[in-house]
């Protein structure tokens, strides 16, 4: 792990946040791109009224490419939005600003027919496969949904050709389709899962923990078909997990996200093995190694207190409260993404050089409690 | 080393099932001394927490018939009368379940909760109890604990949660402490912080561990010694290096082999175990791995189960043991 | 859409690799399915034979009544039970048993009416307050809330001084009375289900409102609305019987169940058979519906199928 650069000692005003490297990778490249994008809920109040009492800011102003082709892995603490974010690309969450771009059409502007017409070019894995597939639902009636809906296959024996054929693309045997779901064990759900999301042809994959809740040998079974399909079939993966060793094996690229911002992104070695920012380098440092003789050496970067509550944002950079290196700029300038370290990666910091939006001093430090 | 603090022997647990009788844990021996962190580790379903919850004898007694013994300090568990297992679990044993809700009373706030835990093993005044459980919920990294107290559990997220009935386990320095996936739901940064924590507490007050966990990233920090059960069985034990460094059983080897490792960026495919853990209603004769070995050769290995057999000692006074047929106790 | 087609599998899948459990089930069509299922559980089994007796009698009422319901023999008047007369005859002599024969079509009648009506209007309600919640939600259940507040009785007896007397008026005003009550169950359930994953799951794989509420919403909603709609048949029997005692449903002479159990009350130390049987008549079919749909519920539910098929035979 390289040590973080000198403080700068005086501490220049953030520029203006136009002068901020908008894009991560070239336009061409890029199948899904989020500019500012904002999933902010209304926090109630408890009572017969339910007032909105505050905002809630789930996803914060992110701003994140993702490569055609490509495994994007996104990491971060629980809460911290990454779910969110995923469906917001979807738009299986309204975002409430900025914009999410699929292959160079705004989606964020789409009507009802356009979006149902982009959810078969990209689908969603989810984490529990014990709670994602209609428990009244044979497997065949599951994995031939998107077929009916988007009318992808007319005719039932057609269908019933794709739908075997998709159960052998992800190991199942297709005699199988007209089980239920109770009668697979969790890996062969979570099988049958990414069966549906491929059955559309799609060209860009959202895995929300797809193997949180799985054993892990079976984890790993899973993980070997997550990459071989991405291969075979050229997928744009986003891989959400807060398991970081699993991140860096299938990514290619990895985004860190804190508390609703993209704080760093690049490639996963770089990220991986020389992160620039101080959360990443305190959470990569948290995660225990399966040798005991490289475990009991593991220098880690002790983060104090808890993750503040994404309804009271500290200002400035949301990281400072816990942040071992916090200096003079923190709560003053909005840190945005800025090259460092290797090439391609971004890292939201100050300790880089001072960039990013000035913002009102807030009242005081908040307290991380909620 | 002296006696050790706990001793279990040949711990068996047949639970009835709607499906006829299971067969959930086989035999299962081992000792935690003082100050020491014995690891169990398998995968869902392998016995992990059957197996401590009937030391504590908290299995309903309708289904479960538990059988072996568990010496506690020379004492057995398994055969105490409930009433001395009562006083038995707070000052000289701590759990921490695998769901923290299941574990915290709805309706009481976390401090009574804890002030309540902490009066009822000593002689402490409320006021100096409240001081006693805000320090601790500090210390297992709370923010705001003073302001916690007050709260009750469903306005405390997951992770707190979890904190606070870790936070309850520790409030009466037990002798042991059972943490059953203790910090498996927390994130990596908060776990960090626990098991420092229960680390500290061992080193002060020679609290013997056994910690539950499917992390082998874990097992590797904190452990001394490590069990991996499989179908209910213990298939191979040893001190953390003998078994994490040279594995000598085919599963632990799958296990390991199946990890995505920090340390480098994945090429290739992961080594995969084939298959699924047998369901303990319908173990397999011989080797329970059986079904899923790949290097089953041996013609024993389907028809009779394989013992626990030492298969080498590095140095120390712990044997590694495994329970296979298979010879070549090659490091992976 | 760049999709060139998927191509061919891995050479050797992996499909053996999860032992996948061998319990071959050659594919039937759903129904016969559901209906081999619920005639292995036994207590449904027999219920729905019976209820299946008890509609085909309803259905050929006039040919299997040994005689006339209204043919009145005054010289036979209040016989007690007797080979003649099986169930012994009233007190304008009679014959119970055809007029309890002829009393089914009539009960059951406005029976499933009354429950296909609350059923359909209600179910409805309450799928779309529960899927759609917000305002939908607010303006549909104030609405039912009204109309719950009323009392059952008196909103019926509205209803059908309104539209006056007769079977099917009599089956519109029990069923408004029940439309209340659909809607709240269903509400409650799909409130439930509305937010499980595999819904948003399918949302994810562009799946139309309509289809999400048809396919996947009401199915696993359905459970309790089955139960109610047994519970709900049986009431409406009784209710058809109490509208009939106060004069507002079935007309004499036409016999029902219910208003020949309200004639059979006065004489009921004199001639008990007057009473009993068309009690016990309802009783059977009230019995029979409530088991015929615990049986349905369970036999619907694809969980407990498997256990079902493996352990039966
Ligand atoms: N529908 C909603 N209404 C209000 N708050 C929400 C909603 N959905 C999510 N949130 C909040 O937004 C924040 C981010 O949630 P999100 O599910 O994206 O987290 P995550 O990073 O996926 O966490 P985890 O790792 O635990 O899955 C959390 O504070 C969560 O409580
Ligand atoms: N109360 C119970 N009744 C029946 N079976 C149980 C009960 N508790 C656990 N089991 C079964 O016992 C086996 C071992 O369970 P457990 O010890 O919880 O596994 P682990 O903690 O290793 O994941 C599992 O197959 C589980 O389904
Ligand atoms: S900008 Fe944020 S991460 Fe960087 S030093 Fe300041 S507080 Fe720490
Ligand atoms: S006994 Fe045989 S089947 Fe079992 S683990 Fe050893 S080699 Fe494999
Ligand atoms: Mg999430
Ligand atoms: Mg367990």
């Amino acid at each position: 792990m390289t040590d973080l650069p000198q403080r700068p000692t005086a501490h220049a005003a953030g520029v203006p946040a136009s002068d901020v490297p908008a894009s991560q990778v070239p336009a061409s490249d890029v199948l899904v791109s989020a500019r500012g994008l904002e999933v902010h809920f209304p926090v109630r109040a408890g009572g017969a009224l339910r007032r909105a009492t505050g905002v809630l800011r789930a996803v914060d102003g992110v701003d994140l490419d993702i490569r055609r082709g490509e495994t994007l892995g996104l990491v971060g603490e629980s809460g911290c939005g990454k779910s969110t974010l995923g469906n917001a690309l979807l738009r299986l969450v309204e975002p409430t600003g900025g914009t999410v771009t699929f292959d160079g059409t705004d989606v964020t502007g789409l009507d009802r027919r356009a979006l149902r017409a982009l959810r078969r070019r990209a689908g969603m894995v989810f984490q529990d496969p014990f709670a994602s597939l209609d428990p009244r639902r044979t497997v065949r009636q599951t994995v031939s949904e998107p077929l009916e809906v988007h009318g992808l296959r007319s005719g039932r024996r057609e269908r019933a050709e794709r739908v075997a054929e998709l159960l052998e693309l992800v190991g199942l045997d297709p005699a199988v389709a007209d089980r239920y779901p109770h009668e697979f064990s969790g890996g062969q759900r979570q099988r049958v899962g990414i069966a549906r999301a491929l059955a559309g042809e799609p060209d860009f994959l959202v895995c929300d923990e797809a193997i949180a809740s799985l054993d892990v040998s079976v984890q790993a079974q899973v993980l070997n078909l997550l990459r071989r399909l991405q291969r075979q079939l050229g997928l744009t993966l986003l891989f959400i997990s807060h398991d970081l060793s699993a991140v860096r094996y299938v990514s290619d690229r990895i985004a860190v996200m804190y508390l609703g911002r993209v704080v760093e992104v690049g490639p996963a070695s770089a990220v991986g093995s020389d992160p620039q920012m101080p959360y990443t380098q305190a959470l990569l440092s948290a995660v225990p190694v399966p040798h005991p003789s490289l475990e009991r050496t593991r220098q880690r970067i002790v983060l104090r207190g808890d993750v503040p509550s994404p309804a009271a944002v500290p200002s400035g950079c949301r990281f400072r409260t816990r942040c071992p290196y916090a200096f003079e700029p923190c709560p003053d300038v909005d840190p945005a993404l800025q090259p460092v370290g290797a090439p391609g990666q971004l890292a939201a910091c100050h300790l880089h050089g001072v960039v990013g939006r000035p913002v009102e001093r807030a009242e005081e430090a908040v307290p991380a409690a909620e | 080393m002296s006696a050790p603090l706990l001793e279990v022997e040949d711990l068996r647990v047949r639970l009835r099932t709607p499906r006829g009788p299971a067969e959930v844990v086989n035999g299962l021996s081992y000792t935690v001394g003082r100050g020491e962190t014995v690891a169990v580790v398998g995968e869902s379903g392998s016995g992990k927490s059957v197996s401590v919850l009937a030391l504590l004898g908290l299995l309903p007694a309708r289904v479960a018939t538990v059988t072996g013994s568990a010496r506690l300090d020379g004492e057995d568990l398994l055969t105490m009368s409930p009433e001395r297992l009562r006083e038995v679990r707070g000052p000289g044993v701590g759990m921490v379940f695998q769901d923290p809700m299941t574990s915290l009373n709805p309706v009481l706030t976390i401090g009574r909760q804890l002030v309540e835990g902490i009066r009822a093993h000593g002689e402490v005044s409320k006021a100096a109890a409240r001081e006693q459980a805000a320090g601790l919920l500090a210390e297992v990294g709370l923010p705001d604990p003073q302001r916690a107290l007050d709260r009750y559990p469903h306005e405390l997220s997951g992770g707190m949660r979890q904190r606070v009935v870790i936070a309850i386990a520790l409030s009466n320095n037990p002798a042991l402490l059972i943490a059953d996936e203790a910090t498996t739901a927390l994130d990596v940064t908060v776990q960090a912080q626990i098991l420092d924590l229960v680390a500290e507490l061992q080193s002060e007050h020679g609290t013997g561990v056994i910690w539950i966990t499917h992390d082998l990233g874990v097992v590797a920090g904190i452990a001394d010694r490590v069990l991996v059960m499989y179908g209910g069985r213990c298939v191979e034990d040893g001190t953390v290096d003998d078994v994490l460094e040279r594995p000598a059983h085919p599963y632990t080897r799958g296990l390991l082999g199946a990890l995505p490792d920090l340390a480098q960026v994945g090429d290739g495919e992961l080594a995969t175990v084939p298959g699924v853990p047998p369901a303990p209603t319908d173990l397999p004769p011989g080797c329970v791995f059986w079904p899923r070995c790949p290097v089953r050769s041996d013609p024993r290995c389907e028809t009779e189960q394989p013992p626990l057999a030492v298969v080498g000692t590095s140095g120390g006074t712990l044997p590694h043991r495994a329970a296979t047929w298979c010879e070549e106790g090659s490091p992976r | 859409m760049t999709g060139a087609p998927l191509p061919e599998p891995a050479a050797s899948p992996t499909a053996t690799e999860e032992g996948v459990p061998s319990t071959a089930r050659p594919p039937q069509p759903r129904w016969r399915q559901t209906l081999v299922l619920l005639a292995r559980n036994p207590t449904a089994a027999v219920a729905g034979t019976v209820l299946l007796l008890i509609v085909l009698t309803a259905v050929f009422d006039e040919a299997i009544a040994p005689t006339g319901p209204n043919e009145i023999a005054v010289e036979d008047r209040l016989q007690p039970p007797s080979l003649a007369h099986p169930f012994g005859t009233d007190d304008l002599g009679r014959d119970i048993l055809s007029r309890v024969i002829l009393g089914a079509a009539v009960s059951l009648r406005v029976g499933f009416l009354a429950v296909t009506f609350a059923l359909v209007v209600g179910a409805l309600i309450g799928l779309l307050a529960g899927y759609y919640g917000r305002w939908v939600d607010d303006v549909l259940m104030r609405f039912m809330d009204i109309l719950f507040a009323f009392p059952a009785v008196l909103l019926a007896i509205a209803v059908l001084a309104v539209r006056g007397p007769g079977a099917g008026n009599t089956a519109l005003a029990i069923g408004i009375v029940y439309v209340p009550v659909f809607a709240r169950v269903t509400r409650a359930s799909v409130l439930g289900v509305r937010e499980d994953v595999y819904v948003r799951a399918s949302r994810s794989v562009g799946a139309s409102d309509w289809r999400l509420l048809t396919r996947h919403v009401l199915p696993n909603a359905a459970p309790p609305i089955i139960v109610q709609t047994s519970i709900s048949l049986a009431f409406a029997v009784l209710a058809e019987a109490a509208l009939s005692f106060l004069g507002l449903g079935t007309q004499p002479p036409n016999p029902s169940w219910g208003l020949m159990l309200a004639e059979g009350r006065g004489f009921i130390d004199l001639a008990w058979w007057l009473a009993f049987f068309p009690g016990m008549a309802i009783f059977l079919t009230v019995l029979c519906f409530n088991l015929l749909g615990d049986g349905l519920r369970d036999v619907l539910d694809p969980r407990q199928r498997t256990l079902m098929a493996g352990s039966g035979r």
